[in-house]
C-alpha cells in the first residue's frame, strides 16, 4: 500500500516534468530534433571509417553499424531517464539537493524524477531506426534464443548505462567538477560500446568490461546475435550474460551512490 | 521535548591556499558543544553572526548533515537515520534556497508536495485554502516560480513547509530581503500557526522586530558556542543595549546634556539635531520625548533599536 | 594599429587569462576528460590504420597519434564545444554595457578570447600531448618553417573560431533560445572541421563540402601543420587561407553586430 503511493508521488513529479516541458513547443521541438541530428553526426565516423577500409577490427560495416545502433538505443534510453544525474554538483550548489533531503522520498529517486527530459527522446528514436537497419542488413542465424536477446539487449544496456550514470554522478558529492568526470565514463563509455573491442588495447578493454562494463552493452551481445567467438578469447557464455551484468553493476552503483551520499551529510558543504 | 541538543559538536575540514601549489589542511569547529532544549508550542530566536553556526545547527536538526559528535532528538527521532520519518513530522524554508518547482506554476508545486507527503486531498485542501487565504495567495497561484517577487515566492515557502502541518517549523532568515509589508504579513501569520495549531518555531534572522514579535525566548551562538539563553528583555538588559532617541528641533539649541535617563551621545549642525541613548529597562520612549519636549521645541524624532549585531557583539565582549 | 589603441586590448587579454586561470579543478577535469576520450578515439583509428595495411590517407601510426592529440589539446583552446557566453549576455540584456564602453565590442571579446586562449593553451593542451607523446609517441615535424607557421595557425585557428562563435552568439538578438542553434553549430563544424575523424578520410563530396567552410581553418589545418600532411608552400598557402577565412568571419560578425545593434536602438532591446 504504501510502495503504491510512492509510485503516486514519483508519477506526479515526472508527469509535471513532461507538462512544463511540453509548455515551450518550439524550443522543445527544435531539441528533439537536435538530439536526433547527434546520432547522425556520430554515425558519420563509422560511415567515414568504412569509406576507407571494408573491415574494423576483423567487422563489416553492416556488423558495426549493428554495434552502434544498439548502443544508441541503450544509451539513449539510459539518457532519456538519468542523463541528468552527472548535474549533481549544481543541484548542490543550488540547495535543491538540500530540498531533497528534507522530504519523505529517496534523494536519488527525486533526483531521477526532477528532470525527466523527454527531448533525448529524438536520440532514442533515431537510435532504434539504426538498429532496424542493421539487423536488415547483417546475417543473422535467427533462433529464439537470438530473437529474444536482441530484444533484451537493448533494455539490458539502458540498465548497464544508467548504472554508470549513477555510480559516477556520486563523484559529485566529493568533487565541485564531478560532472566533467562523470562524462568520461558516460559518455566516454558510450563513444566505445558502439565499436569493437578487438581496436582497443588490453587496459582500455578490461577496464571497459569488468570494471565499468560497457562491453556487455553491443560488443559482446553483437557476438552472439552474429554466431561468433569473440576474437579476444572471452568465454562464448559471456555475450549472453548482459542481463545477470546489468544487476550487479546496479546493485554495485546503488553501493557507491549511499556511500556518496554519507560523505555528503557526513562532511556538508 | 520536540529538540534536544546536547554538546553538539561539527566539525570541517577546510583546504587553504599555501603558497602556489601547496594546500593546508585546517579543521574548524563550526559549532562547538552547544545544548539546548526546546519545549512543544514554544518559539524560538536562534541568533549570531554570520558563521557562527546557526546553518550548521540547523542542519543537523534537520538530517541534512551528521554531527561530528553529541547527542540530537527531533520530535524524538535521530535526525540523520530517520530523515524520511522526521521529514513528514517537520518543516523547513530556508529563505535562500527554494523547495518549489521554478519552471511550475506555484499551485502544481503544493499539488506536487502533497503527493510527495502522500496527504489525501481531504486533509491538505483544506489547509491550503486557509493558508492562501490568509497570505492572500490567491492572485498568483497560476504565476510560475521564476516570475514571483521575494515576497509572494516566500509565502508559498511557507505553505510549503506548513501543508503536512508539521509540529516543528524551522525557518532560516525568512524574511531577509522582504520589504516592510512582507515581513509584518509573514510575522502574522506565524504568529496565529502558533496560536491556533501549537506549532513549535525556531526560526534564525537578522531582524530585531522578527524576535520581538515572534519569540519569547532567544538562543544565541557565537563561534560554535551558546552564549545566551533567555528572553529578549533578558538579553538588552545583560548587555546594556541602548535604544537611541533622535531629536530634531526647530531652531538650534543647547545641548541636552541633562536629560533623566539618557546619555546625550552627540550633536549635529549647532545643536539642530541630537541623539539621546537611553537604557529601554529603566525609562521608556515615551518619557524620555516627554523630558525633551518640556526643554525645547521639537520639530521631529526617530527611536532607532538596537542592531542584533551589535547586542550579540556586546553580548561576546562582556 | 597604433600602440595606446592595444592598452585595452592587453588588459583584456590579461582579464581573460586570470579569470579562466581561477578554475584550476575544472581544467584538471577537463584534461582527464580529453584524455579519456583522445585514448579512444586513437584506438579506432589505429584499427582503421591497421585494416588500411599501415597507411590510411596519408596517415601512419605516429601521425594519427599526433592528430588525435593535437586534437584533443585544442578542445578548449579553440572552443570546439558549446560557448554561449555572449549569447547569455545578450538574453539577460548585459550587452548594453559592453556596447557603452569605449572599446570596439568585437575587438574586446577577441582579446578576451585571446587570453582566455592562451591559458587554455597552458592548462589544456600540454597534458593531452605529453601523455600522448608518452604513451603513443608523437611525429615530429622536421619542416623548419613549421616552427613559425604552427604557431600563426593556432593563433589564426582561434581568431577564426571566435569570429564564427561571435556571430552565432549574436543570433540571441533575434531569438531568446540559441541552445539549438549553437549546439547545431557545434555538431556541424566539429565533423566538418576534422574534430572527430581527420577531413583527408572523408569521401569526395564530404571533403569538397568540408573545405567550402571555415572549420577546417579552425581544427585541421594546425593539425596538418604538425603532423607534416602539408609543408612548404602548400603549408604557407593554408595558412594565408586561415587568415582569409578570419578576416572575412570578423568582418561578418562586424555586419551581424551592426544589425543587431539597429535593432536593440530602434527597439530597445
Amino acid at each position: 500500500m504504501a510502495d503504491a503511493s510512492v509510485a503516486t508521488a514519483y508519477r506526479s513529479i515526472v508527469l509535471s516534468r513532461v507538462a512544463a516541458q511540453a509548455s515551450y513547443r518550439t524550443s522543445f521541438a527544435i531539441e528533439v530534433v537536435s538530439q536526433a541530428f547527434i546520432v547522425l553526426v556520430e554515425f558519420a565516423e563509422v560511415y567515414v571509417v568504412f569509406h576507407q577500409v571494408d573491415k574494423l577490427g576483423g567487422f563489416s560495416y553492416a556488423e558495426v553499424t549493428l554495434m552502434y545502433g544498439i548502443a544508441v538505443s541503450a544509451f539513449g534510453i539510459a539518457d532519456l531517464v538519468v542523463g541528468h544525474l552527472d548535474q549533481l554538483p549544481f543541484y548542490v550548489r543550488r540547495g535543491t539537493f538540500d530540498a531533497f533531503l528534507l522530504r519523505p522520498l529517496s534523494p536519488l529517486g527525486q533526483l531521477v524524477t526532477s528532470d525527466f527530459s523527454l527531448r533525448r527522446v529524438g536520440r532514442v528514436v533515431t537510435g532504434f531506426t539504426v538498429l532496424a537497419v542493421a539487423l536488415v542488413a547483417v546475417d543473422i542465424d535467427w533462433t529464439p534464443g537470438r530473437l529474444l536477446l536482441v530484444v533484451v539487449t537493448p533494455l539490458a544496456g539502458a540498465a548497464i548505462f544508467s548504472a554508470v550514470f549513477v555510480a559516477t554522478s556520486a563523484i559529485g558529492f566529493w568533487v565541485i567538477e564531478g560532472t566533467e568526470f562523470a562524462n568520461a565514463f558516460t559518455y566516454g563509455g558510450n563513444y566505445l560500446s558502439a565499436f569493437p573491442f578487438t581496436v582497443f588495447g588490453t587496459v582500455v578493454r578490461r577496464f571497459f568490461t569488468f570494471l565499468v562494463p560497457v562491453a556487455f552493452v553491443a560488443y559482446l551481445p553483437s557476438l552472439a546475435l552474429l554466431g561468433r567467438p569473440d576474437p579476444l578469447g572471452l568465454p562464448g557464455w559471456l555475450s549472453w550474460s548482459a542481463v545477470p551484468v546489468a544487476v550487479v553493476a546496479w546493485i554495485a552503483s546503488a553501493a557507491v551512490w549511499r556511500t556518496g551520499l554519507r560523505h555528503y551529510v557526513g562532511a556538508g558543504s | 521535548m520536540i529538540v534536544e541538543a546536547r554538546d553538539l559538536h561539527r566539525e570541517f575540514v577546510v583546504r587553504r591556499a599555501a603558497g602556489r601549489l601547496r594546500r593546508t589542511k585546517h579543521t574548524v569547529a563550526a559549532v562547538d558543544g552547544v545544548t539546548f532544549s526546546i519545549a512543544p508550542g514554544e518559539c524560538v530566536g536562534y541568533i549570531g553572526a554570520n558563521g557562527a553556526g546557526k546553518s550548521t545547527t540547523i542542519k543537523m536538526l534537520t538530517g541534512i548533515l551528521v554531527p561530528t559528535s553529541g547527542h540530537v532528538r527531533v520530535c524524538g527521532l535521530e535526525p540523520t537515520r530517520e530523515r524520511a520519518t522526521l521529514a513528514r513530522r517537520i518543516g523547513a524554508v530556508f529563505g535562500q534556497r527554494s523547495q518549489l518547482w521554478w519552471d511550475l506554476p506555484l499551485r502544481e508545486s503544493f499539488r506536487l508536495l502533497a503527493a510527495i507527503h502522500r496527504l489525501p486531498a481531504s486533509v491538505w485542501q483544506p489547509r491550503f485554502d486557509e493558508c492562501v487565504a490568509l497570505l492572500d495567495m490567491a492572485p498568483f497561484l497560476e504565476t510560475p516560480v521564476r516570475q514571483l517577487s521575494l515576497g509572494q515566492r516566500m509565502r508559498g515557502e511557507v505553505t510549503a513547509a506548513l501543508l503536512h502541518s508539521p509540529e516543528l517549523l524551522v525557518l532560516d532568515e525568512p524574511t531577509i530581503g522582504l520589504d516592510l509589508l512582507s515581513k509584518e504579513a509573514l510575522r502574522a501569520f506565524l504568529i496565529r500557526e502558533r496560536r491556533e495549531r501549537g506549532t513549535t518555531i525556531l526560526l534564525t534572522t537578522h531582524d530585531l522586530p522578527d524576535i520581538e514579535r515572534l519569540c519569547e525566548r532567544l538562543l544565541v551562538v557565537d563561534h560554535g558556542h551558546l552564549v545566551f539563553d533567555g528572553s529578549l528583555p533578558a538579553l538588552v538588559s545583560r548587555v546594556g543595549a541602548e535604544r537611541v532617541l533622535v531629536v530634531d528641533l526647530v531652531e538650534p539649541g543647547p545641548a541636552l546634556d541633562d536629560v533623566p535617563g539618557t546619555v546625550l551621545r552627540s550633536v549635529e549642525a549647532d545643536g539642530l539635531r541630537q541623539h539621546l541613548a537611553f537604557q529601554p529597562d529603566r525609562t521608556t520612549a515615551a518619557e524620555v520625548v516627554a523630558a525633551v519636549s518640556a526643554l525645547v521645541p521639537l520639530r521631529d524624532l526617530t527611536v532607532t533599536e538596537p542592531d542584533i549585531e551589535d547586542v550579540v557583539r556586546r553580548l561576546y565582549q562582556s | 594599429m597604433s600602440l595606446p589603441a592595444l592598452r585595452p586590448a592587453a588588459a583584456l587579454a590579461g582579464a581573460g587569462f586570470r579569470r579562466w586561470s581561477t578554475y584550476r579543478q575544472a581544467a584538471v577535469a577537463g584534461v582527464f576528460v580529453n584524455i579519456v576520450f583522445g585514448v579512444i578515439k586513437l584506438s579506432i583509428l589505429l584499427g582503421v590504420a591497421e585494416s588500411a595495411g599501415g597507411t590510411v590517407a596519408g596517415y601512419d601510426a605516429a601521425s594519427l597519434s599526433t592528430y588525435t592529440w593535437v586534437a584533443q589539446g585544442m578542445i578548449a583552446f579553440v572552443v570546439i564545444f558549446s560557448w554561449t557566453e555572449l549569447a547569455e549576455r545578450v538574453t539577460t540584456g548585459d550587452i548594453a554595457v559592453d556596447l557603452a564602453r569605449p572599446v570596439d565590442l568585437q575587438l574586446a571579446w577577441l582579446a578576451t578570447d585571446l587570453g582566455r586562449a592562451g591559458w587554455a593553451l597552458l592548462s589544456r593542451a600540454i597534458l593531452p600531448l605529453a601523455f600522448g607523446a608518452v604513451v603513443y609517441g608523437l611525429y615530429v615535424p622536421d619542416d623548419p618553417t613549421a616552427i613559425v607557421l604552427v604557431p600563426l595557425s593556432l593563433l589564426a585557428a582561434v581568431v577564426v573560431s571566435f569570429a564564427c562563435r561571435f556571430a552565432v552568439n549574436l543570433v540571441a538578438f533575434w531569438l531568446v533560445e540559441v541552445r539549438g542553434i549553437v549546439m547545431f553549430y557545434v555538431l556541424v563544424s566539429g565533423l566538418l572541421g576534422g574534430h572527430l575523424i581527420p577531413v583527408q578520410m572523408f569521401p569526395e563530396w564530404l571533403r569538397t563540402l568540408a573545405y567550402a567552410t571555415p572549420f577546417p581553418a579552425m581544427i585541421q589545418t594546425p593539425i596538418d601543420l604538425v603532423t607534416g600532411q602539408a609543408t612548404g608552400l602548400r603549408a604557407i598557402g593554408l595558412v594565408l587561407a586561415q587568415l582569409v577565412w578570419a578576416a572575412a568571419l570578423l568582418g561578418a560578425g562586424r555586419l551581424v553586430l551592426a544589425g543587431a545593434t539597429r535593432k536593440l536602438v530602434v527597439q530597445g532591446g
